[in-house]
């Protein structure tokens, strides 16, 4: 405690909260050059907050920055606000799991739909002048169109704050030892005071902030990482004399399927009557630690190169992921990509906040550049601790008849790596950059359902035609409720296991059926509002009900796919073509919109937006081929 | 508004003095790696290097806009 109080008032009120560290005897105690760090930090994001809310005076000031920010700015909080706590976690937990397949989620699930987005979608967003994405199904379909994506959005979006808040406040109390509750309570408040004080502005000028924290607090990890494998080429040796496991579910390990494909494989264990499988422990030589895993399951040892390429063994399925090519290119690649990147209007908001029409088309543009580099930085890490940090478990998984340490499971590669590899100094600023990834993604989430519910639900539905005046209040009120909502489920989802899996299904649940109605409605003109409704509520009721059927055992789908991440890509793209079959029929059978009602909304009716006026390097087209190079190269990189 | 430049670059600048200064005084090595690197010091440096020209940028275009409303 020495070092704390000798760091005066600074670290007051970070002792408070540490004071169960040092009792406990946690795995990292902040030194006070770190918690200076972070103190700057947190003296900026509140100043930043305060500075973008002077001036503030209508609702579209605060809800879309009245619309006036530059793309390079948008466009970084276009991928800040996806940069969630479990991001940058969960994409280094599933870079140890999987290996650099983790990178489909950004070569392939994002790159190719952002810039669909930029290029073929955003002429309509900003062009028809909406203020969130239910309100453009409103304009093209119906009230009740609107109502079913304004209604899952305000229910869900605070309930991935909520789990990204959680993750945090659990990385905080492993290890730090910090309280749960002050640390939930004070991450909330700092997010509250400039998202309260600042709307969307604030939000979006430190999703910028926040993103070159992220970036230097966490890219000096790779560095170190490689400095730690030797380099690079002696990590790939490493990898070619060693084996990994990966959990197969036994349906399908007890098939002839796996058993042709898997060539390689030397060990095939699983005790099914138990629910035990063998480890699954990154050794190589497959100790035989007795581990209770979630499903019932067998072991296969994979040769570790397999952990280094993204597409390679998609043909056979045998690979870290079990999922085949189909479930990439059609699952994430098209339907949950594009669902997310084109119809979550926690991005879109931030290209709406744009001063122009070229400026908003090159929000998503621009993005694709840093985000195409971004597994470099938070998967590459996860990739390069398998030898580094051998010992790590699923979850909730038991070794000799104890559940393993909290700390010592997939989900905390990346402060673990922190542990072992950041000295005092650094150690500050790669712990406030995961702070500021957890920060970002819920004010992301928060000014996303303050628009959503005040223009969406309450101005609609509740009080509609009062001043704008009112709306802006609402809009501030909202901003406290979504942050009480989010601590909330932080507390619902405590104690639970796999939460970083939810999160995906959520997005399926919500997103997945979204793009079918969008795709339909922007680029046909046979479909019908009855339609748009129709094929929004049977796409949503078959997602859900995916999600149901594999919850619990007995049901059919339980223990069909391996993981939550396999089985996310599959639900969206059933989803999707239930969701397509429904609008299609439906359309067939009711009355269109008159043509004069869909311009601006459908594309074939809507003029092209003129960029000959603008520099070469700034036109969407040029900027969207190149985004389409860069990331076809590095999956040829990764092959 | 003000240029989000400059708030970046501020903050960069502050914290990259931060870890130069605690790198200079008391010298860390990378934990539990045979390399010898003052990390704090180096990364201190590069994010100095990212912050001044940020700051500068965000100054000139406070500048311009200031101008641009007196005149």
């Amino acid at each position: 405690m020495d070092h704390l109080l000798s760091f005066g008032h600074l670290a007051a009120p970070l002792a408070l909260i540490q004071s169960a560290a040092v009792k406990k005897g946690p795995m990292l105690v902040m030194h006070p050059i770190d918690i200076a760090v972070l103190v700057v930090y947190l003296l900026f994001v509140v100043g930043i907050g305060i500075v973008t809310g002077r001036g503030q005076k209508t609702s579209e000031d605060f809800f879309l920055s009245g619309r006036s920010i530059p793309s390079w700015i948008t466009g970084l909080a276009f991928i800040s606000a996806n940069l969630g706590a479990l991001e940058v976690m969960g994409m280094s937990q599933q870079g140890y799991e999987y290996g650099m397949m983790t990178a489909n989620f950004y070569w392939v699930g994002a790159i190719p739909a952002m810039v669909f987005m930029g290029v073929a979608m955003m002429p309509f967003f900003y062009g028809s002048k909406v203020r969130s994405v239910p309100e453009f199904l409103k304009k093209r379909y119906n009230e009740g169109t609107r109502f079913i994506n304004a209604i899952t959005f305000a229910v869900f979006t605070p309930a991935i704050s909520g789990i990204s808040m959680y993750a945090l406040a659990l990385v905080l109390q492993d290890f730090l030892g910090w309280h749960f509750t002050p640390s939930v309570i004070v991450s909330a408040l700092v997010v509250l005071v400039y998202t309260f004080l600042g709307g969307l502005t604030a939000s979006i000028y430190n999703e910028v902030l926040q993103f070159f924290l992220i970036v230097f607090g966490i890219a000096p990890m790779t560095i170190i990482a490689l400095i730690a494998n030797h380099g690079w080429s002696h990590f790939k040796q490493w990898l070619h004399t060693h084996q990994l496991p990966y959990l197969v579910p036994q349906a399908v390990a007890a098939g002839s399927k796996i058993a042709a494909a898997t060539t390689h494989a030397v060990a095939t264990t699983h005790a099914a009557a138990t629910r035990t499988v063998s480890s699954m422990v990154h050794t190589g030589s497959a100790a035989a630690v007795a581990v209770k895993a979630k499903a019932t399951a067998a072991v296969v040892q994979l040769p570790a190169t397999q952990w280094l390429h993204t597409w390679k063994h998609t043909i056979s399925g045998n690979n870290p992921m079990h999922i085949t090519w189909p479930g990439v290119v059609l699952g994430l690649g098209f339907v949950l990509s594009f669902s997310y990147w084109c119809t979550n209007f926690l991005v879109v908001q931030r290209a709406l906040a744009a001063k122009d029409m070229n400026a908003a088309q090159n929000t998503p543009l621009l993005a694709t550049f840093p985000k195409m580099l971004f597994p470099f930085i938070v998967i590459l890490p996860g990739v390069l601790a398998i030898p580094l940090i051998p010992h790590l478990y699923p979850g909730n998984a038991m070794v000799g008849g104890h559940h393993v340490s909290p700390t010592q499971t997939f989900n905390n590669v990346m402060p673990l790596m922190m542990a072992k590899y950041y000295p005092a100094g650094l150690l500050g600023l790669g712990l406030t950059a995961l702070m500021a990834s957890f920060m970002s993604g819920m004010a992301g989430n928060v000014t996303a359902f303050n628009t959503v519910f005040t223009y969406d639900l309450y101005a609609v539905f509740i009080r509609p035609n009062a001043p704008d005046r009112h709306y802006l209040n609402v809009g501030r009120v909202m901003t406290f409720v979504g942050i009480i909502v989010s601590v909330l489920f932080a507390y619902v989802v405590r104690g639970e296991s796999g939460i970083m899996g939810y999160t995906q299904t959520i997005f399926g649940v919500v997103n997945a059926p979204l793009i079918a109605v969008f795709l339909l409605g922007m680029f046909t003109t046979f479909t019908t509002p009855i339609g748009g409704f129709v094929g929004l509520l049977v796409g949503t009721g078959t997602s859900v009900s995916l999600w149901i059927l594999r919850l619990h055992k007995g049901f059919p789908l339980y223990h069909h796919y391996n993981n939550n991440t396999t089985a996310a890509f599959w639900s969206a793209l059933w989803a999707f073509c239930a969701g397509a079959a429904a609008t299609i029929i439906a359309s067939l059978l009711s009355n269109k919109k008159a043509s004069d009602q869909l311009v601006g909304l459908v594309y074939q009716l809507t003029p092209k937006p003129d960029s000959t006026n603008v520099p070469f390097w700034r036109r969407p087209i040029v900027l969207g081929v190149l985004a389409l190079v860069g990331a076809l190269i590095l999956n040829l990189l990764f092959w | 508004m003000i240029d989000l430049r400059l708030p970046i670059g501020i903050f960069f600048i502050l914290v990259g003095v931060i870890l130069m200064i605690f790198g200079l005084v008391s010298p860390t090595n990378i934990p539990n790696i045979d390399v010898h690197i003052n990390i704090d010091l180096y990364w201190g440096i590069v994010l100095l290097l990212f912050g001044i020209p940020m700051t500068f940028f965000g100054l000139r275009a406070e500048r311009k806009i200031k101008k641009k409303a007196s005149t």
